[in-house]
């Protein structure tokens, strides 16, 4: 299949938009990526190609767009059905890659981005929740190498981002989110998943999202005071 | 392939659950079902089956435990290919009909639940926030009978029950989140979706239903 024109509106400093193009460079598809200045200063063509709900990243295929990260990987994998497997092929497996998938979207998002924006006791509680539940997220790799098993996939790239965002977190908010005491296969999957080449090469540089995440926290905690 | 046990944990008023049986009805497939006490008493095998998120629905096939409706419902699609499609068959109809239910399940539901359990001023800046998300929503129909096309398909699957319980919530609080203003086509959905015959004869007492959102609604229970 041809396609004729591939587009990825997404920020340098998003791990969202980030865990697409790792779907897209793993396929080996040619994309062009157009950088949007988040949140402050949305194009009007991003808003016009997703205005429901005005996020990035969104894929833009053969003209037609699609928003949310996740179900963007799924297109990729379903769209370009030659080349790497990206979803498990067993339907168990793919289903539970989907559940984990949703269950770190569902609860170790929210906790981690509570411990970095809360303070004093909320932020003490946030952070316990952070810790159990990326212990939780840890079942889900076992034994294995890679949640894909002796390669990435789909789950690798669904939470990979963490691998690189939690340290500076922690670094920023002298906290341990993920560490040997809670999660340690995790913690190990942490330096395995960063040191593949991919994903590796493709990372934005380490001191700038240290300075955007620390300038974006201020901002978050303006827009929404929370003790 | 022939499975050799299906079995969904579920309880008989929650819709989440009664997708996973459109699913299965859809798909002709034969299983048990194990109505759990929720949220009060539920079974030492629910917790055992499903130790992370400890909810219904779980569908339980050949032994294997898998939690998440929306889950399911693709899991039944990949595993039982013959007879109905649930999915849409091309890619990008897929990931549309995956992105809509996402967002029913992040913004109509959360708005839902607002804007039925707020009161006094808090409660009109809700409902607004409810029917836009809903007119939205019904941009996802565009023209169509279903959301699935001519027939239903995966997204009617996922947010079907809104058709059932939205006029009920409605009864009881006297609030209008869905109407011909601002979801005309969404409002007509609903009716016609009821009339399925498989839907129809799939749902629960709607008095029964009525009193126990009473209930749910004034918080005296819990989700």
């Amino acid at each position: 299949m041809t396609e004729k024109e591939v587009r990825l509106f997404g920020s340098w400093a998003s791990a969202f938009s980030l865990r697409v193009e790792w779907a897209l460079k793993l396929k080996g598809i040619e994309y062009e990526f157009v950088n949007e200045d988040i949140p402050f200063n949305k194009s009007e063509e991003l808003l016009r190609l997703n205005p429901v709900t005005k996020k990035i990243p969104v894929l833009v295929h053969n003209s037609k767009p699609l928003p949310e990260s996740l179900v963007i990987i799924e297109y990729i994998d379903d769209t370009w059905t030659e080349g790497y497997l990206i979803m498990p092929k067993d339907p168990y497996e793919k289903a539970q890659a989907r559940f984990w998938a949703k269950f770190a979207e569902d609860k170790c998002l929210p906790a981690t981005f509570g411990v970095f924006l809360k303070e004093g006791e909320a932020q003490q509680k946030m952070l316990h929740e952070a810790r159990e539940a990326f212990k939780t997220l840890e079942q889900a790799l076992g034994s294995k190498n890679f949640f894909g098993g002796d390669q990435i996939g789909y789950l690798d790239l669904a939470i990979g981002w963490y691998a690189f965002w939690v340290p500076i977190y922690e670094e920023i908010e002298s906290v341990s989110i993920v560490d040997n005491e809670n999660a340690p296969l995790l913690k190990a999957w942490f330096a395995r998943i960063l040191d593949v080449d991919m994903i590796k090469t493709s990372m934005p540089p380490r001191e700038k999202i240290y300075e955007v995440s620390k300038h974006l926290q201020v901002h978050w905690k303006n827009a929404s005071p929370l003790k | 392939m022939a499975e050799k046990e299906v079995k969904l944990f579920g309880m008989w008023a929650s819709p989440f659950a009664l997708r996973v049986e459109w699913a299965l009805k859809l798909k002709g497939i034969e299983y048990e079902y194990v109505n759990e006490d929720i949220p009060f008493n539920k079974s030492e095998e629910l917790l055992r089956l499903n130790p992370v998120t400890k909810k219904i629905p779980v569908l339980v096939h050949n032994g294997k435990p898998l939690a998440e409706s929306l889950v399911i419902l693709e899991y039944i699609d990949d595993t039982w290919t013959e007879g109905y499609s649930i999915m849409p068959e091309d890619p990008y109809d897929r990931a549309q009909a995956r992105f809509w239910a996402k967002f029913a399940d992040d913004k109509c539901v959360s708005a839902t639940y607002a804007v039925f359990t707020s009161f006094g001023e808090a409660q009109q800046k809700l409902l607004q926030e409810a029917r836009d998300a809903f007119q939205t929503l019904e941009q996802a129909l565009s023209g169509k009978q279903f959301f699935g096309g001519d027939q239903i398909g995966y997204l009617d699957l996922a947010i079907g029950w809104f058709a059932f319980w939205m006029p009920i919530f409605e009864e009881i609080k006297n609030l209008s989140v869905v109407d011909n203003e601002n979801a005309p086509l969404l409002k007509e959905w609903f009716a016609r979706i009821l009339d399925v015959d498989m839907i129809k004869t799939s749902l629960p007492p709607r008095d029964k239903i009525c009193e126990l959102s009473k209930q749910f609604l004034s918080g005296q229970i819990k989700r």
